[in-house]
């Protein structure tokens, strides 16, 4: 028989969370798979959805942004893979913002009558963005195909990248989960920073833009959008050739997603305790 | 090395009720507030007016007892008695605000059936799902996935998505999860309710059989019969605070007599006796131990005390007390002139009629009292006048709860003879 003793008090100990964490690791997997399993019921033609989406958003930037504005492409690559190089991180950052902040209200069943670490409710949400993410991921195959575009040996280290998409979707959707649960104001927010991101964020373009127009000092500035640098990254990693990496703008960005991560795991931790009463 | 598996001392649970205000917390109202709490840092007096919409509310206030290993304790309570808030703060759902719980084992809370049941996935998946919320791994669910099938008798409808599911079979199938968990100690709030009478039957088997495993339940009910049937002990709570804790029987038949001891006892106000012949004083109820009360144990009987008034001597006097069930269905009435003859002389009388025990089934009952000369005169009648209730404790109908057996019970002879072999 399981002799440990679990203590219940005011202020819970720390090591226990983390190992009841490592208890129900299981239930992360589970609760991305029910939400993309349910995502899809009763549609005609399921799992395509998570195609066309990112699919046309792509059509719609490359058309907008190439062709319309004339925006220059980065190097020698074509502009529908620079533009879908940016959507792909842009994409999983917002979706897992969107899902992310409403995952505990949408739980909130789940929260007043069951006990598991809660941190595992906002992170399944960021996983099944990963899901979508790398279903797109399958777009940007096609595309390479298609313009027999090649990358470099900088396409091994997208890894990398993809974690810091991980660490900033986190970080940004815990603030986010925890705020709603207690403002539901965040509601009406989220959507707003979605779109507007979208905007801010070098995806219809190419960050280069920014130096070039105003000065290296605002790209500086334009770098403290975490999401500049992971966007940034990816492209560098993708594209190769001729497409540069903007070092201290880099450092910035990791630097604002780490801090990120670390304090939204702080403030969910510390607001994790009332979500029961609160919800 | 003592075999005590839950520890429990001085808990405490502190909610803040906010009156007049919105029922979310908005970032307006935080910035707002904010901005009252700098001014009223300069301003002493301007305090209290910024805590005027908030009251302190104490679900639960130093709460303390132990629970050994196998032992079977129900909470008993009202409504809002902090039965709830107890067994969410044993199943960490929330965080205590004083005190501390010490808990030995593996707990499954089953504070209710079907958690995280999601409507468009199939049986199959849900079982999934919901055994991982709970708690079992993967490989647990699969090595038990036939039982809990069959446990619920949802086999045909494994790949059904659960919103076409009867009620009943989604119940089955969620209690049937949640039964096969094996935990240390089972935490069960009024699960049972739901369900027709032979699952819940089923259900509570289950639950006993926990119990002979020598695993620990705690058990929140309203339910007395199901409370003695599966606990040896009771923990009885009244506003957040532990009213009395030992043996089952004896907490339930003290929890059935308290509170209602004034709505057992109705004294009547006549404004002109003067001019009646007859009237009625008062009209109580009491238990076997002779104590006024409106709640009754089905294995004892029920006596009623009738006191009146007679002014003059009244020839063909008769008394009627009418019982009538919840839906308004007289049961039975008795008359004073089966036992007593029909003329009365002036005086004060008090009567006592005695209600057999194992006779009116579980439920609410009305009286109606009239004195009448019958066929002629109504002298003085209350229509539902007193209203009482009777518990199933453990009649031989007990386990038929919730079917339609009848309004009495009837303990009829059986004679059997065996005609071939």
């Amino acid at each position: 028989m399981n002799s440990k003793e679990l203590v219940i008090e005011a202020d819970r100990i720390e090591s226990q969370y983390w190992r009841d964490l490592w208890k129900y690791r299981e239930l992360f997997y589970f609760l991305a798979w029910r939400d993309i399993l349910v995502r899809y019921k009763q549609t005609a033609i399921g799992m395509a959805w998570a195609l066309i989406r990112p699919f046309l958003t792509m059509v719609v930037f490359s058309f907008v942004f190439g062709n319309l504005a004339k925006l220059p492409a980065e190097g020698t690559a074509p502009y529908p893979i620079m533009v879908f190089a940016a959507l792909l991180p842009w994409q999983f950052f917002s979706g897992a913002l969107s899902e992310c902040s409403n995952s505990l209200i949408a739980n909130a069943n789940l929260l007043a009558k069951v006990y598991f670490p809660r941190l595992i409710v906002p992170t399944s949400a960021v996983i099944v963005s990963f899901v979508d993410f790398l279903i797109s991921g399958m777009i940007l195959l096609g595309l390479m195909a298609y313009y027999n575009f090649v990358p470099d040996w900088r396409i091994l280290t997208l890894p990398l990248f993809i974690a810091i998409a991980f660490a900033a979707s986190i970080g940004t959707g815990l603030w986010l989960a925890a705020l709603t649960v207690e403002y539901r104001d965040f509601r009406y927010v989220v959507p707003f920073i979605v779109q507007f991101g979208l905007y801010v964020s070098p995806v219809g373009f190419s960050s280069k833009i920014i130096a070039e127009r105003y000065s290296e000092q605002v790209r500086l500035l334009y770098s403290l959008n975490p999401m500049v640098g992971v966007i940034d990254g990816f492209r560098w990693a993708i594209l190769g050739g001729e497409s540069q990496i903007y070092l201290p703008g880099f450092a910035l960005s990791l630097a604002l997603v780490i801090l990120l991560l670390l304090s939204g795991i702080w403030y969910f931790r510390r607001m994790e305790r009332t979500f029961a009463d609160v919800i | 090395m003592s075999d005590t598996i839950i520890r429990v001392e001085n808990l405490s649970k502190k909610y803040i009720l906010r009156h007049k205000e919105e029922s979310y917390k908005t970032f307006r109202g935080a910035i707002t507030g904010a901005g009252k709490s700098l001014v009223n840092a300069f301003n002493p007096r301007g305090k209290k007016e910024a805590n005027s919409g908030k009251e302190e509310f104490w679900a639960l206030k130093d709460v303390s007892f132990e629970v050994k290993q196998g032992d079977r304790v129900a909470i008993i309570g009202r409504n809002g008695a902090g039965k709830s808030t107890l067994l969410k703060i044993l199943s960490r759902i929330t965080a205590p605000t004083n005190g501390s719980i010490r808990i030995k084992g593996r707990v499954a809370s089953l504070l209710e059936v079907g958690t995280g049941f999601h409507p468009e996935l199939t049986g199959r998946e849900n079982i999934f799902l919901n055994g991982a919320i709970l708690g079992m791994s993967k490989v647990e669910i699969q090595r038990k996935f036939d039982e809990i099938v069959a446990f619920a008798e949802v086999e045909k409808f494994l790949d059904t998505p659960v919103k076409r599911y009867s009620s009943g079979m989604y119940v089955r199938l969620a209690f049937a999860v949640a039964a096969h968990l094996e935990p240390e100690i089972l935490i069960v709030d009024e699960v049972l309710a739901v369900g027709d009478a032979q699952f819940q039957r089923k259900c509570l088997g289950k639950m006993e059989d926990v119990g002979k495993e020598g695993r620990t339940v705690l058990f929140v009910s309203h339910n007395m019969a199901t409370v003695t049937s599966l606990c040896q002990r009771g923990i009885w709570l009244v506003s957040g605070q532990v009213n009395m804790d030992g043996d089952a029987e004896q907490v339930t038949s003290k929890y059935l007599t308290c509170g209602a001891e004034h709505s057992g006892d109705v004294v009547l106000n006549n404004s002109n006796k003067l001019l009646q012949r007859f009237y009625f004083k008062r009209v109580s109820l009491l238990n076997s131990d002779k104590n006024i009360t409106s709640n009754f144990d089905i294995r004892k009987p029920i006596r009623i005390h009738l006191e009146y008034s007679v002014t003059q001597t009244i020839k063909d006097l008769e008394i009627s007390i009418q019982v009538d069930n919840y839906s308004g269905i007289t049961i039975f009435t008795t008359n004073r002139s089966s036992s007593i003859s029909s003329t009365i002389s002036k005086g004060n009388y008090i009567s006592e009629i005695e209600i057999p025990a194992l006779f009116l089934v579980s439920g609410t009952y009305t009286l109606e009292i009239a004195a009448h000369i019958p066929n002629v005169e109504i002298l003085c009648q209350y229509k539902s006048l007193i209203t009482f209730e009777i518990e199933e404790t453990g009649s031989h109908m007990a386990m038929y709860k919730d079917n339609d057996f009848g309004v009495v019970l009837a303990n009829i002879p059986w004679k059997e003879k065996c005609l071939t072999i």
